[in-house]
């Protein structure tokens, strides 16, 4: 058994930095590479696009970052753990195949996650797929939905490694899991080992957001962290005891101290008691951490606890259109003018006959983020300009295309001294919410597959 | 004697659904107990008063020096249905930040907390 693994994240969100993989394995000594394509509204956009071709549906930014890589997975061994195959794991092997070098290694692919064909059957039997925060049953929006996914965990991705796997492709595995998953296969915790599985699901989450632990929107000191432009992403130094450090790879930029973990630990946290995944549930109140030299941080302490017989589900479905419109209003009175093109647009949104389920104003450089809060402190005749930002959400596309051509009219026809139009007319988005459900565990069975 | 928490914490915001977490850290490990006495689950509720539609629920970390805030109905009806500029709560950290608590003269002092104003 190995001593130390380090497992090092190269990718946040489908859509961080291209070159973060290349620089994680190229930049010192690394075992896995972690990359987490999924957020939750990445599944939608993934089924609309296998809808349009079946070939498609996986996180297309992968096959570069594996073809980045190649050369460190075939001649060092380094192994690579992705949630990039979304909605279409199967299809994403099949691009990492038609990659040059790639008859070297051995791909698996997890399934099993993707509940959308079973629907249908899982409603008759009972599983009501209740919405977590709503409690409505998913039979009130069943014909909308576009995308179903079972948050999956580790068990898949150690048989992949096992099976002697260099690249574990999965769908909706838990972002954790990738991290976790590989620090099981190797120091063999078994599935009840609860402190260290919660200790590796730990560890996943402080390094699945990429550089947000090691220096990227970090407010402590933020101004003294040094050479964000190389920032380094993190890496998760772990022992078999469940212990690990977090550091990243000499030369970055950036900085990993207890204050920028810290402030990843808190980062979307529910009751912190509480963090339920697939394995384990994780206890953040047990979390450990000290200073273990320079941008080195130890984590030690982590008590976990059984798992649930539940797994989460993601739902992805349409829910209506919207648009946001903006205009700039200047100084003097730039936060008057503003309000008064609103009211104005909204009396002729009203005359229009236009039906929304929502308009919202908001004034950006003013109030947009803060609220009443920011308005109590400042002078609002002394705002050098405000943003005017109207936005409409509802259920007929017609009305709020006809939202979208009622901005513009008022740079001629409203308060004087207004810009920033440049952008043409605002974009009608079609909306596609999150649906979080529940759904007991007996009924997900995962699959893997070498390729 | 006034203190405002972006003088003695930071802090970090994300979301779940129509739900704001709002993460708030000592900066300094002894400025935790002021913390946890003054920047309560009601202290937070009334800062937020009008910005957020449902109840805040308070989790605390001393083992981080840290508290966690879950702020309801904060986000317009959250993810891709919100029109906010802020649909995921990223900020919020710093509107909580803006919150003034009151400790005493004494206590200010024996936890060496910086001068208000």
């Amino acid at each position: 058994m190995k001593e130390l693994v380090r497992v090092a994240s190269g990718q946040g969100f489908w859509g961080d930095s291209l070159e973060a993989p290349r620089q994680q394995v190229e930049g010192g000594e690394v075992d896995y590479l972690m990359l987490d394509y999924l957020a939750e509204v990445t599944m939608s956009i993934l089924q609309k696009q296998k809808e349009r071709d079946p070939s498609l549906g996986y996180a297309r930014d992968f096959v570069g970052a594996i073809e980045s890589v190649m050369p460190a997975l075939i001649e060092r061994g380094v192994k690579v753990i992705a949630n990039a195959g979304g909605v279409n794991p199967p299809a994403c092997a099949i691009a990492i195949r038609d990659l040059r070098g790639s008859s070297n290694l051995r791909i698996a692919v997890v399934t099993g996650d993707d509940l959308l064909h079973r629907l249908d059957q899982l409603i008759d039997q009972g599983h009501a797929l209740a919405n977590m925060e709503t409690g409505d049953p998913l039979s009130s929006i069943r014909d909308r939905v576009l995308a179903a996914n079972a948050y999956i965990g580790s068990v898949p991705i150690v048989e992949g490694l096992r099976l002697g796997a260099n690249i574990v492709i999965t769908g909706r595995s838990t972002d954790t899991a990738l991290t976790m998953a590989p620090l099981r296969y190797e120091f063999g915790w078994s599935e009840t080992d609860w402190d260290k599985l919660a200790a590796g699901i730990i560890a996943g989450h402080i390094i699945e957001c990429g550089a947000q632990c090691s220096g990227g929107n970090c407010l402590y000191d933020w101004k003294s962290i040094p050479d964000l432009a190389n920032v380094g992403y993190p890496i998760a130094e772990a022992k078999p005891d469940g212990s690990f450090v977090i550091t990243k790879h000499a030369q970055t930029g950036g900085r990993i101290n207890v204050p920028s973990v810290t402030e990843q630990l808190v980062y979307e946290m529910g009751d912190p008691r509480e963090y339920i995944t697939p394995d384990v549930v994780a206890d953040f109140t047990t979390i450990h951490l000290e200073q273990d030299g320079p941008d080195r941080v130890r984590v030690s302490g982590i008590k976990g606890r059984p798992a649930t017989d539940k797994l989460k589900v993601s739902i992805a479905y349409r829910a209506g259109f919207k648009a946001v419109g903006t205009l700039v209003y200047t100084w003097p009175e730039a936060v008057e003018k503003a309000r008064a093109a609103d009211r104005i647009l909204r009396e002729r949104l009203d005359r229009l006959g236009l039906r929304f389920d929502q308009v919202l104003t908001e004034l950006v450089g003013v109030s947009a983020t803060h609220g009443p809060l920011a308005l109590s402190e400042i002078d609002t005749l002394k705002v050098p300009e405000a943003q005017l930002r109207v936005g409409v959400r509802g259920e007929n596309r017609r009305d709020v295309e006809r939202f979208t051509r009622e901005i513009a009219p008022l740079v001629l026809n409203g308060p004087p001294t207004v810009t920033g139009f440049a952008g043409g007319r605002p974009k009608v988005e079609e909306i596609v919410a999150y649906w979080p459900a529940l759904i007991d565990k007996n009924v997900v069975t995962t699959r893997v597959e070498i390729v | 004697m006034k203190i405002r928490l972006v003088d003695i914490a930071h802090a970090r915001s994300g979301d779940k659904g129509d739900t704001a977490n709002v993460g708030l850290i000592a900066l300094r490990p002894e400025w935790y107990p002021v913390l946890e006495r003054y920047v309560t689950q009601e202290a937070v509720s009334r800062h937020f008063d009008g910005m957020i539609h449902g109840p805040v629920t308070r989790y605390e970390l001393p083992n981080l020096n840290a508290l966690n805030f879950l702020l309801h109905g904060a986000l317009d009806g959250g993810g891709t249905l919100s029109l906010k500029t802020d649909a995921q709560g990223k900020v919020f950290s710093t509107a909580l930040l803006r919150m003034w608590i009151e400790v005493p003269q004494s206590e200010a002092i024996a936890s060496n907390l910086p001068s208000g104003d």
